[in-house]
């Protein structure tokens, strides 16, 4: 199962937290920081994997990959495959680059809703629930084409909040 | 950083008018990002979290402007700042009928609520209505919110509709709905007991997706219960057979691999199940086979389901071919240049040595590299595999390796586990006594705060005990130089207060026992600790019972004792202590200096620490005395739990039977004290190991290994009994492949003749010398360390490890081994060190491996070739090989080897220049036209160079 997946950049500044299992927000900074403090110590052109129990507890690997500005860190358990979690973040990456052409740490930065959508569509609850990154498109595009609809009637305060999407 | 804020400050506008966030929104976030200092940060965030409580409390606040509270809310949370506050706004979202709204709404509560939070009763409302909503969208957003938000108590509250969700018209949903069934499973397994047989049934769902994420429920429950889905095993089977041969939609392939993620489910499903069943592993053969030779090896994703296939063979039956697959695998991992690679490959190799212990052989010398790679991961990794191959033969080396790695880190929570590790493999191992202690006082010397306190009572004891024989001389011995090695580490600064406790323990137990030592040395340096020490009572404690039983010592046997000055004012000290512990060992000590010989005798014999102690617990000497007193008068006693039983039963104050009806009800008294562990066996959850002949273990290789053969004289001295041979039998096959066994009598040869006769012999072999040419020293020191790693009889390589860690110096080696054996070994010596070079040699030896791999490619090309033209994508660089240029075979073999090497790390990082051939080129605008902005790794380099 997947605990967490992070985003931060080179400085340390986290840029996208996720926790599948609960955790109080100081513990959820206290282990991005630690993450961080591991991940910025690490030389160039080592292996993408951390036996990380010290923060994470007994049996968690983390896998991490280096963009520009921005580390993507996986926080996973023994049930899931390194080398396909790299992959995974492959797969995120992938699906951030279409959706922002050329995706830059500002588009994830700003599109703080949008980033968890997606992610929303790539791991569910802790599990891999899709990686054709075509189809999480498809799905994100959809809800973003919804939005957009919605938008659009609720920039008319009020009065027009009854809209429902009908399907 | 200018550019990037100029970039920052174009970018927010575009995205403006896109995603509808207003300027205050992103005139935080740039400000943030601009700022110098942790400070300053928090000053912004401080303002923010005032101007949003200010902003959520006007009334009517549109709702457009809310979510974006909102969103900002989450962000200053993810910042590390309290937004509860806002959380009831958030709540107050997801009822909206907006799905923007909604969405966000539950985005913001996912986020910041637990499981447990009071305001999740405001949410169950809503997500109910919602899992029945028309619009699949909600649904989603329901279910999402289900996964994080239910507890166990609301489960069934949602439970039916996620339940009728599992039949949705929509893919997506159903996914989803089985997820949150999973969920919902992990966390009470009993309030979806029932409705397991669903996971069953959607395995069988027309989406493959649906399928695949039923694969994750399923992982969870077999692995609580194999027995009961043994017959799913076909199924699973069949799945992979089909995912393998391409009949899912082309839409699942992800570069080029069909559906690697759900292979990778089924193969761990499938090591589950199989796992000791001949049947149920005979079923897979075909398809690890096949996997085998299909999987593309130039993809992190097709050594991904390598990695997988290997783990699985792992814990299969798995038979020989299949085995020698794994391995092939492996070495080809191995001999990666990336560390990904080479960390799988260890890992794999920590698997398979387990099944068939002799693979690890061929790789030696890769990990003695991964050893002293600097890439801590892989290390760590290395030294996990060191751990599980050690045995008696080389468990000096591997110990000296890891303690010296553990002097090297700072991470105190991983110092902590190899020290652990240390003294594990040292109690299991440890071929003298001596070597133990040296052993434990270098752990304790610089991890000593970290190691259970277990560890130091054992070593005591063993102190104490000795060999468990009849043989005093030698516990005599070992005692001795314990004490020397104590007197010499004591007086360096700051050691850990367990160690401290150590030593005064052993310094008042046998420092005067030899008489090397005068008795006001000792307690002269027992003195010292406790000045030096003076905050630590336990210390202290421990040095004053040290400096008692010496006195005591002294006084017995007859000597006058003088007490030095310090050691006076040491008693007088803590006579006055706060620490009532302390005072009463000092009061002790006092009473004792003034008793007389026979006395003090009785009280502290000499060496009587293992003596045991008969405590008559009724203390029935007393019964005399009893007796007297009661019948002269006196109240007869009356024991606590009577007492305590009158204190409750007021009305019937006697009554023995009335008590034991409450006892039924309600136990007041304390619970059973834990059973005391036995003493004699410390580590016996650890050791299956029986202690006392471990302990006698180095005598017998030095008596009888001159003499008997190899093999003989380890099966004499194997006392591990019950403990899983993990490293290859004593004996080696003469080599059969080029790439075969490395045997310790190589190492032998070179470590214990003089080096140069080792080079000599080998001279005539064209790879070492080389190799040689290259970088020799290295080479040796490597050789060196490889035999004593992966040597395999006990005796012979305990010369190797006194060798290589006394630097050159053949001599050592050989004066304190048998001579005998080493001409036993001379015969091999020469064929043995080609080996040595193999898996470094560099051309000559991947040669070997590209043959194998060319025919198993145009054997593959063979087979599918006609059929299909998949095979080209299968492998991308490999396969166009064979295909082109069959007729120059050279070119070939330095393309392959080149591609066995060098592939991954290239289609992984870079589409660069391609300086090869028209193949390579090929092969990755093929890659390219199918995944255009696959594996970019310039990502974010147009914008931010």
């Amino acid at each position: 199962m997947i605990k967490a997946v992070m985003m931060m950049n080179t400085q340390g500044k986290p840029r996208l937290a996720k926790f599948y299992d609960f955790l109080p927000v100081e513990k959820q900074q206290e282990l991005i920081r630690g993450v961080f403090s591991v991940l910025s110590s690490r030389p160039e052109n080592v292996s993408n994997f951390l036996e990380i129990d010290s923060l994470f507890g007994p049996d968690s690997r983390l896998v991490y990959k280096h963009y520009a500005t921005l580390y993507f860190v996986l926080v996973f358990d023994g049930s899931e495959n390194e080398l396909a979690m790299l992959d995974l973040i492959q797969v995120l990456v992938e699906t951030l680059d279409k959706c922002f052409s050329n995706v830059c740490e500002l588009d994830i930065v700003f599109n703080y809703s949008k980033m968890h959508t997606v992610l929303d569509e790539i791991v569910f609850g802790g599990q891999v629930l899709e990686t054709r990154s075509d189809e999480i498109m498809k799905a994100v595009e959809e809800i973003s084409k919804l939005e957009a609809a919605s938008n659009s009637i609720s920039l008319v305060p009020k009065s027009v909040s009854g809209w429902r999407g009908g399907r | 950083m200018e550019q990037l804020k100029t970039i920052g400050r174009e970018l927010a506008m575009g995205s403006q008018g896109g995603f509808g966030q207003s300027k205050e929104f992103l005139d935080l976030v740039k400000s943030i990002g601009e700022s110098r200092s942790k400070a300053e940060e928090d000053r912004i965030v401080l303002s923010e979290i005032d101007i949003l409580k200010r902003k959520l409390l006007e009334p009517d606040v549109p709702k457009r402007k809310m979510k974006e509270y909102i969103i900002r809310l989450v962000y200053i949370e993810m910042l590390g700042h309290d937004a509860s506050f806002g959380y009831i706004h958030a709540v107050k979202m997801t009822h909206d009928d907006n799905l923007l709204l909604k969405r966000t709404g539950y985005l913001a509560v996912t986020l910041f609520l637990d499981e447990d939070h009071d305001l999740i009763i405001l949410i169950v409302n809503t997500i109910q209505k919602d899992l029945r909503s028309d619009n699949y969208l909600v649904v989603c957003a329901a279910l999402n919110a289900v996964c994080r938000l239910i507890n166990e108590e609301t489960i069934p509250a949602v439970l039916p509709q996620v339940v009728d969700l599992l039949n949705h018209g929509k893919e997506a949903v159903r996914k989803k709905a089985i997820m949150a069934l999973h969920r919902f499973h992990r966390k009470s397994p009993s309030s979806v007991s029932h409705l397991v047989s669903n996971f069953r049934r959607k395995l069988c769902d027309s989406d493959p997706g649906v399928m695949g994420a039923t694969l994750c429920p399923l992982f969870d429950l077999i692995s609580e219960d194999v027995a009961s889905y043994k017959d799913l095993v076909s199924s699973f089977v069949g799945i992979l057979k089909q995912v393998t041969e391409r009949k899912l939609p082309k839409s699942y392939d992800y570069h080029q691999m069909p559906a690697p993620f759900i292979q990778i489910k089924l193969l761990k499903i499938m090591a589950l199940l199989s796992s000791g069943d001949k049947s149920a592993s005979d079923m897979m053969y075909m398809v690890l086979g096949d996997l085998f030779r299909k999987c593309d090896s130039s993809t992190n994703i097709g050594n991904a389901i390598l990695y997988e296939c290997i783990r699985c063979i792992s814990c299969i039956i798995p038979s020989p071919k299949l085995l020698e697959d794994a391995a092939e695998a492996i070495s080809k991992f191995l001999k990666s240049d990336s560390h990904n690679l080479k960390y799988m490959g260890i890992d794999g190799l920590g698997r398979l040595i387990k099944i068939s212990s002799d693979i690890a052989e061929q790789h030696q010398l890769a990990v003695i590299d991964c050893l002293e790679d600097p890439d801590d991961t892989l290390k760590r990794k290395t030294f996990e595999l060191l751990y599980k191959m050690t045995k008696s033969s080389n468990v000096e080396v591997i110990v000296d390796r890891m303690i010296d790695y553990m002097i090297s880190i700072n991470d105190n929570h991983y110092k902590t586990e190899i020290a652990s590790r240390c003294v594990e493999l040292a109690e299991q191992f440890a071929p003298s006594n001596q070597w133990f202690i040296q052993i434990m006082n270098k752990v304790f010397e610089h991890a000593g705060d970290l190691v259970n306190i277990k560890v130091a009572h054992n070593l005591m004891r063993l102190i104490a005990e000795g060999f468990g024989e009849d043989d005093d001389d030698a516990d005599n011995k070992l005692r001795l130089s314990a004490v020397e090695s104590y007197l010499q580490i004591i007086s360096e600064p700051k050691l850990p207060s367990l160690f401290l406790q150590v030593i005064s323990w052993v310094l008042g137990e046998y420092g005067t026992a030899d008489g090397k030592y005068s008795a006001s040395y000792i307690s002269g340096k027992l003195c010292d600790v406790a000045d030096a020490y003076s905050s630590d009572e336990t210390v202290k404690g421990y040095a004053v019972s040290a400096l008692m039983k010496i006195y005591a010592f002294e006084i017995a046997s007859g000597r006058k004792v003088d007490v030095l000055p310090e050691c006076q004012s040491l008693i007088e000290e803590l006579l006055a202590s706060h620490s009532t512990d302390l005072q009463q060992r000092a009061y002790e000590l006092q009473a004792l200096l003034a008793l007389d010989a026979r006395a003090v005798e009785s009280i502290l014999p000499l060496d009587a620490s293992c003596e045991d102690i008969e405590v008559d617990k009724d203390l029935s000497f007393l019964n005399g005395y009893i007796q007297q007193a009661i019948e002269s008068g006196a109240q007869p006693y009356v024991s606590e739990r009577e007492r305590s039983g009158g204190m409750f039963e007021t009305t019937d104050y006697h009554s023995q039977d009335h008590h034991e009806v409450t006892s039924h009800a309600l136990r007041f008294e304390a619970y059973e004290l834990p059973k005391p562990s036995v003493p004699s066996q410390p580590s016996a959850a650890l050791v299956p190991v029986p202690e006392p002949s471990y302990y006698s273990e180095p005598h017998q290789p030095i008596s009888t290994s001159s003499s008997v053969s190899e093999r003989e004289s380890s099966e004499i001295k194997l006392r591990l009994d019950g403990v899983k041979q993990k490293w290859g039998r004593p004996s080696y096959q003469s080599s059969t492949s080029a790439s075969s066994s490395t045997p310790p009598q190589a190492a032998n040869g070179t470590s214990t003749h003089s080096d140069g006769g080792g080079v000599a012999s080998s001279s005539s072999s064209k790879p070492r010398s080389s190799y040689e040419s290259k970088k020799p020293e290295i080479d040796h020191e490597k050789q060196r360390l490889a035999a004593s790693l992966f040597g395999g009889s006990s005796s012979s390589s305990r010369s190797d490890r006194k060798s290589s860690s006394g630097g050159h110096k053949p001599a050592k080696g050989t004066a304190n081994k048998p001579l005998a054996t080493v001409p036993k070994e001379s015969p091999i010596p020469v064929p043995d060190l080609l080996d040595f070079d193999e898996p470094t040699g560099t051309s000559d030896v991947a040669a070997t491996d590209p043959f194998k791999e060319l025919e198993g490619l145009m054997e593959s090309s063979r087979q599918d070739g006609g059929g299909s033209t998949d095979v080209m994508g299968l492998y991308s660089t490999d396969a166009s090989a064979p295909v082109k240029t069959t007729t120059s075979v050279d070119s070939l073999l330095s393309e392959l080897s080149d591609s066995s090497r060098g592939t991954y790390h290239q289609s992984q990082t870079t589409k660069g220049p391609n300086s090869k051939e028209a193949l390579e080129k090929d092969a990755l605008v093929r890659q390219m036209g199918v995944n255009p902005t696959s594996q970019n790794p310039t990502l974010f380099k147009d914008l931010l160079g």
